[in-house]
């Protein structure tokens, strides 16, 4: 029945655009094929998380869709528009967000300055936004005025996710929440980006732990040396008998 | 006047057990509290810590408005005049390397372009003699034009590439002035090596300053305009983006904050206020020479930079001070051997009371006092009178039986007493805890025996490597300047 389900939405060209879609991209360092042939669609209000071990190409991807590395074939769009050979500020500017590998603060700036940056292109961002932040994150608020270089982990990856939240982003995209943190602490991190998705973000989840990511996503990908190898709903996934092999351990 | 504003009666004690202040991590609020002290140079430091920019700014300004009233017209100029100027170029060069985190060489070569502007404009070179107020503005805008040109082909470079496309540009524009000296209209351009003498003293709207005092108020309150537009660009939205991509410029990218427009910008900044200020040097100087424009001119402003901390605009003003009377105060020229040596060794003496807890700094001034004479009387004792009969240059008697000058020539006893304090200054700097103290003794009398064998003597050249000794000591110490804060890595 599922499978049903997934060839009817695939079959049924949607009435409106895809909010992202790489359409068969080819991303090289220098001589090096990095993403082959890569097609990935996120719909609006999805959370669709994208897998892969090491060196398969996840966080490529990121950069290609964020414009930090152009393709060398292929488009991405962005609501039905090319912004392939756009900027990066611009597809910001359009809605896209990121919450970086290693979340990547600014230390010795206050957790206020950091949101503050966050909605740059806002200049500086509306107390709503502060508001929305602090509402799904009540620590910050409690927190704004210290360092965010102090703040623990778990606390650092909240202000991370609530600065980029302060541009007001359709996509988020996140690259590996869980790194470098305790296994209490990334159950939490994904409860977060539950929260964070039923708030109407759309999201794109880079992650290596597929267990976790699987069990709150929509969809998800499979990437290994650049290529696709699975894709489907979550659930499917889960059940995968490769990927279980693979990933899931067990 | 003699009243000075900032400094009222100490604040109230906030509650003692004080939970961290917000802010601050509860575990760097208990290291605060470990390295907490008495007595009234920390509570003058932390009246200092809590009082707003403002108010330091102003009491700043009013101290140095007093400086003319109690100084000679010498000592006015080469204290206080090239202070200011050294604050005010520091002030820029603070915005790049500071603010914005872009390592720039170049600096000295927008000073240049600054002073030469002016050169050319005010002088009898070509026989213009435009006024200030129109050829400051002229100066600030081909300095920062040149900025511009700059920082849009470095714009991609990071680190070390920016740095050396911007020592190209410091090198090429003193080649540039004193050896091309291209020939427009008849006349060479930059005057070659001998540069373009007899400038035009400052003239606003008809209005001449030519005494030091009218210059040195002139650069007074060009100075606190500067701060305080400095103070409140740091405050600005902008002023946070530059920290943001100083920090981090992959992260401040795709937060979109818009990386190489405002590395541009700190870079025009930074170029016009160095061309300000070589405008007001040419005409306190009243020539443009390119040999001013140097690289040893550069370490000097980087010097009151990382002195005061990165970053700091309080900072600046406290590296200006204490290089240029440091630098002033070693000139061999400059005499006041009294007054020379109650500063040096007044310095050397806050200097060790700064050290924690009470009873090291008294050990190690009364093992250095024990150590002198100790010195002192087995030298006496073992070799010819001739190695201790020296005196010291108008000192206290004392003094003689304590440090070992000798008389005459000794071969190279001076340079080896020099090399010998450098080694011990880096070697202090590197040890830690009851090392450091017992090191401190010897490292204190040698500094002692430098002094008075040589710095008092004849300075140059030596000043400038015991002052490179005193930076690499701070540094070690205090890698963050005087009033800089520390880094907080990210884990």
């Amino acid at each position: 029945m599922t499978e049903a389900e997934i060839t009817a939405t695939e079959k049924a060209a949607p009435p409106a655009h895809p909010l992202l879609k790489l359409d068969s991209v080819d991303t090289y360092y220098g001589q090096i094929h990095i993403l082959q042939g890569l097609n990935l669609e996120v719909q609006s209000g999805e959370l669709v998380c994208l897998l892969g071990g090491n060196a398969s190409g996840k966080s490529t991807t990121l950069k290609t869709i964020l414009g930090i590395v152009q393709p060398r074939n292929g488009t991405v769009q962005f609501e039905g528009e090319d912004v392939t050979s756009r900027s990066t500020s611009y597809r910001i500017g359009k809605g896209i967000a990121i919450v970086p590998e290693n979340r990547r603060l600014f230390g010795p700036m206050t957790v206020l300055e950091n949101l503050e940056m966050g909605a740059y292109l806002h200049a500086g961002g509306a107390k709503e936004d502060f508001d929305r932040v602090y509402t799904l994150f009540p620590l910050l608020h409690e927190r704004r005025r210290q360092l965010a270089g102090t703040l623990s982990g778990g606390e650092q990856q909240m202000v991370a996710m609530g600065r980029a939240l302060m541009a007001k982003p359709r996509l988020l995209l996140m690259d590996e929440p869980s790194m470098g943190l305790a296994p209490i602490l990334v159950e939490r991190s994904f409860e977060i980006i539950k929260q964070v998705h039923e708030s109407g973000v759309a999201m794109l989840i880079v992650e290596q732990n597929a267990n976790v990511s699987l069990s709150i996503a929509d969809r998800g990908y499979v990437l290994s040396t650049g290529r696709l190898v699975l894709e489907g709903p979550a659930a499917e996934l889960r059940e995968h008998e490769d990927l279980r092999k693979a990933y899931l351990g067990r | 006047m003699s009243e000075t504003p900032g400094i009222p009666a100490p604040p109230e004690e906030p509650s003692e057990e004080q939970a961290s202040r917000i802010g601050v991590d509860s575990w760097v609020a208990e290291t605060e509290r470990h390295g907490r002290g008495r007595g009234p140079l920390w509570q003058l430091a932390r009246l200092w810590e809590y009082s707003p920019d403002p108010v330091k700014l102003l009491a700043f300004v009013a101290l140095a408005s007093t400086v003319p009233f109690w100084t000679n017209e010498g000592d006015l100029f080469v204290f206080g005049l090239f202070t200011l100027l050294y604050a005010a170029l520091g002030l820029g060069l603070n915005v790049v390397v500071g603010f914005a985190g872009l390592l720039d060489l170049g600096y000295v070569a927008f000073f240049g372009i600054g002073a030469y502007t002016y050169a050319e404009l005010s002088s009898s070179q070509y026989g213009i003699h435009w006024p200030a107020e129109a050829t400051i503005p002229i100066a600030m805008a081909a300095a920062a034009l040149v900025g511009v040109v700059l920082g849009f082909s470095a714009r991609r470079l990071l680190g070390d590439y920016l740095a050396i496309v911007t020592l190209f540009l410091g090198q090429a524009f003193v080649f540039f002035t004193g050896v091309a000296n291209p020939t427009v209209a008849g006349k060479g351009l930059t005057g070659g090596a001998n540069g373009i003498p007899q400038l035009d003293p400052l003239t606003f709207f008809g209005y001449q300053l030519t005494s030091t005092k009218q210059l040195y108020f002139f650069l007074l309150i060009v100075v606190t305009l500067l701060a305080t537009a400095l103070y409140f660009a740091n405050q600005s939205r902008t002023g946070r983006a530059w920290r943001a991509l100083r920090e981090d410029p992959l992260a401040a990218e795709v937060m979109s904050i818009p990386v190489n427009r405002l590395k541009i910008l700190a870079f025009v900044f930074g170029a016009a206020v160095a061309g300000l200020c070589g405008t007001i040097y040419a005409a306190i100087e009243t020539a443009a020479v390119s040999t001013n424009f140097s690289v040893s001119v550069l370490i000097i402003i980087y010097a009151v930079v990382i002195l005061g901390g990165f970053g700091s605009i309080a900072g600046v003003f406290v590296g200006a001070i204490v290089i240029n009377c440091t630098l002033e105060f070693l000139e061999p020229q400059n005499d006041h051997p009294e007054v020379k040596r109650w500063l040096f060794y007044g310095t050397i003496v806050l200097l060790i009371a700064l050290l924690k807890p009470w009873f090291r700094p008294v050990l190690v001034l009364a093992g250095t006092i024990a150590f002198g004479f100790v010195v002192h009387a087995i030298v006496a004792a073992t070799t010819a009178a001739s190695w201790t009969s020296g005196v010291p240059v108008s000192g206290a008697s004392w003094l003689a039986r304590w440090a070992v000058i000798p008389t005459g020539s000794h071969g190279n006893f001076n340079n080896y007493l020099y090399i010998g304090l450098v080694v011990a200054v880096v070697c202090t700097a590197s040890l830690k805890g009851w090392w450091r103290m017992i090191a401190l003794v010897p490292t204190l009398y040698l500094t002692a025996l430098v002094w008075e064998n040589m710095l008092t003597q004849n300075g140059g050249i030596t000043a400038f490597i015991l002052f490179g000794a005193m930076l690499i000591g701070l540094m070690t110490v205090r890698p963050q300047g005087l009033l800089g804060t520390a880094r907080v890595e990210i884990v």
